[in-house]
């Protein structure tokens, strides 16, 4: 069965995944179409991370199936490697390469990973730092780069795979105020060019804006879902109101 | 030849003072020495390549997933770091040696299959790489996993999240470890004079046997350590420089 477009290109049906003991994952389902941009909200410990980690198969799945594509991503003969070139992450700490400048934090990955042209996605890269506002840093070393200048590299290098799908986990949670509004502004930007974004966020005000779908979950399980207004209007669950009531 | 002033002076140093610097004015002292000077720094290169490689592929080995590969690098490294690195030359050279497969020499001779260098190749590369591999693990697990998780998440299979990612960060974090067991592994070398591989101390041991300047040669065997440890140590510090990471620390 092929994957076309107007199929969801993200699926998750009822995924359980526990750490021990502790369930985190209790049953979760939900889909994302092609270009839509999704925002995963809900209480710490609540899971949201995680489901990001499932889907990219960087934790395994107790039961249930996400696909990708149509691509069954916890299938033991899945190619790893072809699903990360279509899933591109973005991490709360950045995590860039310390050791390799931005510019070869973007370039690493196609270059050994991919086996691509250096020339060529030594051009892509220029460009793609350029794109998330970053010209002239090119030669500057994680160390030397703010929060909010290090998770634009962390951007340009996920969007050095040229992947179809991103996924933010909590990307603004470790920056200052100011530098906040630089990243969000970068995820907007490529949300409205058109890439499929699935966002966990503690940022309510970018959520409501930028969101086609809300998704909230506590202990394990999406309570309540919508489009932003109907969601921040009238919720409906007494967890998401009292969650909403906290931080709005 | 523009050498003799320094050989007439040690002559006549020797008339003056009564200290016999045989091995610079005495041109059979003066090769003997210089030929052991070689051979330390042959032996001791040749086991710092080897011994690294070993911490490499150790510690990638304790990484494995069967419990087994685990099992045996962890026994390797008890082996050799439980027991007195001469202990060790003997078991290679005497025992283990003694039962490998001789060959006939060109004199007709049965030669064994290994000379006593490379069985001190062998015996101190092994025993250096175990200490190589509990440092080089120290660095590998000070490589935070995020880091690792995200060259996962750009499709970096394993080999590939060691070779251009944690390896390079985990070298930064043991190089002054490192350091410290190459400078010992330099020193060791001294242990090959048991089973006579003609390095610096043996050749040392010759001269003063023959020469009887026991007081001069010794001095000058730990001056001749003193500049070779001072080299590995400054070239490692070079290095050390050479791989700070921008924007991190001093």
């Amino acid at each position: 069965m092929a994957w076309t477009p107007d199929q969801p290109i993200v699926s998750c049906k009822e995924v359980h995944k526990a750490f021990g003991a502790v369930e985190v994952l209790k049953g979760v389902s939900l889909d994302v179409a092609k270009g839509e941009t999704i925002c995963v909200i809900g209480p710490s410990g609540s899971g949201k991370s995680t489901l990001l980690r499932c889907i990219n198969a960087l934790v395994p799945i107790n039961s249930g199936s996400i696909t990708v594509e149509g691509q069954e991503v916890h299938d033991p003969k899945l190619d790893k490697l072809a699903l990360r070139r279509k899933v591109g992450m973005v991490f709360q700490q950045y995590n860039l390469f310390p050791h390799k400048s931005a510019l070869q934090n973007v370039m690493m990955a196609p270059v050994t990973v991919l086996k691509q042209d250096k020339a060529e996605v030594e051009q892509r890269a220029y460009r793609l730092l350029k794109k998330v506002r970053l010209e002239g840093k090119e030669q500057a070393y994680p160390g030397e780069l703010s929060g909010g200048q290090q998770q634009r590299v962390a951007i340009a290098r996920a969007l050095a795979m040229n992947p179809d799908v991103m996924l933010f986990d909590e990307v603004t949670a470790a920056l200052d105020p100011e530098t906040v509004k630089e990243v969000l502004l970068t995820i907007r930007e490529l949300a409205e060019e058109g890439m499929t974004c699935l966002l966990v966020t503690h940022e309510m005000g970018f959520a409501r804006e930028i969101a086609d779908m809300i998704y909230f979950t506590d202990r394990g399980v999406i309570v309540e879902s919508g489009p932003p207004k109907d969601f921040f209007a009238s919720a409906k669950d007494p967890r998401t109101k009292e969650f909403l009531s906290q931080i709005l | 030849m523009e050498w003799s002033w320094a050989f007439d002076w040690a002559r006549e140093f020797y008339r003056e003072t009564g200290i016999n610097l045989t091995f610079v004015y005495d041109s059979f002292d003066r090769d003997r020495l210089a030929r052991g000077f070689m051979n330390t720094v042959y032996l001791s290169l040749i086991c710092l390549v080897l011994s690294v490689l070993i911490g490499i592929a150790g510690a990638w080995l304790q990484g494995s997933k069967l419990v087994w590969t685990r099992r045996i690098v962890q026994g390797y490294i008890q082996f050799f770091r439980n027991t007195p690195p001469l202990v060790q030359l003997y078991f290679f050279f005497f025992a283990v040696g003694s039962l490998m497969p001789t060959y006939e020499n060109r004199f007709g001779m049965q030669e064994p299959m290994l000379d006593n260098f490379t069985w001190a190749v062998i015996s101190l590369s092994f025993f250096a790489g175990a200490f190589n591999v509990e440092i080089f693990r120290s660095g590998i697990e000070a490589v935070p996993t995020s880091t690792v998780e995200a060259a996962e998440s750009l499709g970096y299979n394993r080999l590939q999240t060691y070779r251009y990612i944690v390896l390079p960060l985990a070298f930064r974090v043991c190089l002054p470890a490192l350091n410290n067991n190459l400078v010992n592994l330099v020193k060791t070398t001294t242990l090959a004079y048991a089973i006579a591989v003609p390095e610096m101390l043996y050749m040392a041991n010759q001269i003063w046997s023959d020469s009887v300047n026991v007081p001069e040669t010794m001095t000058f065997l730990l001056f001749a350590y003193v500049f070779l440890v001072g080299l590995l140590v400054w070239a490692m510090h070079s290095w050390e420089r050479a791989m700070r990471l921008p924007g991190y620390g001093r």
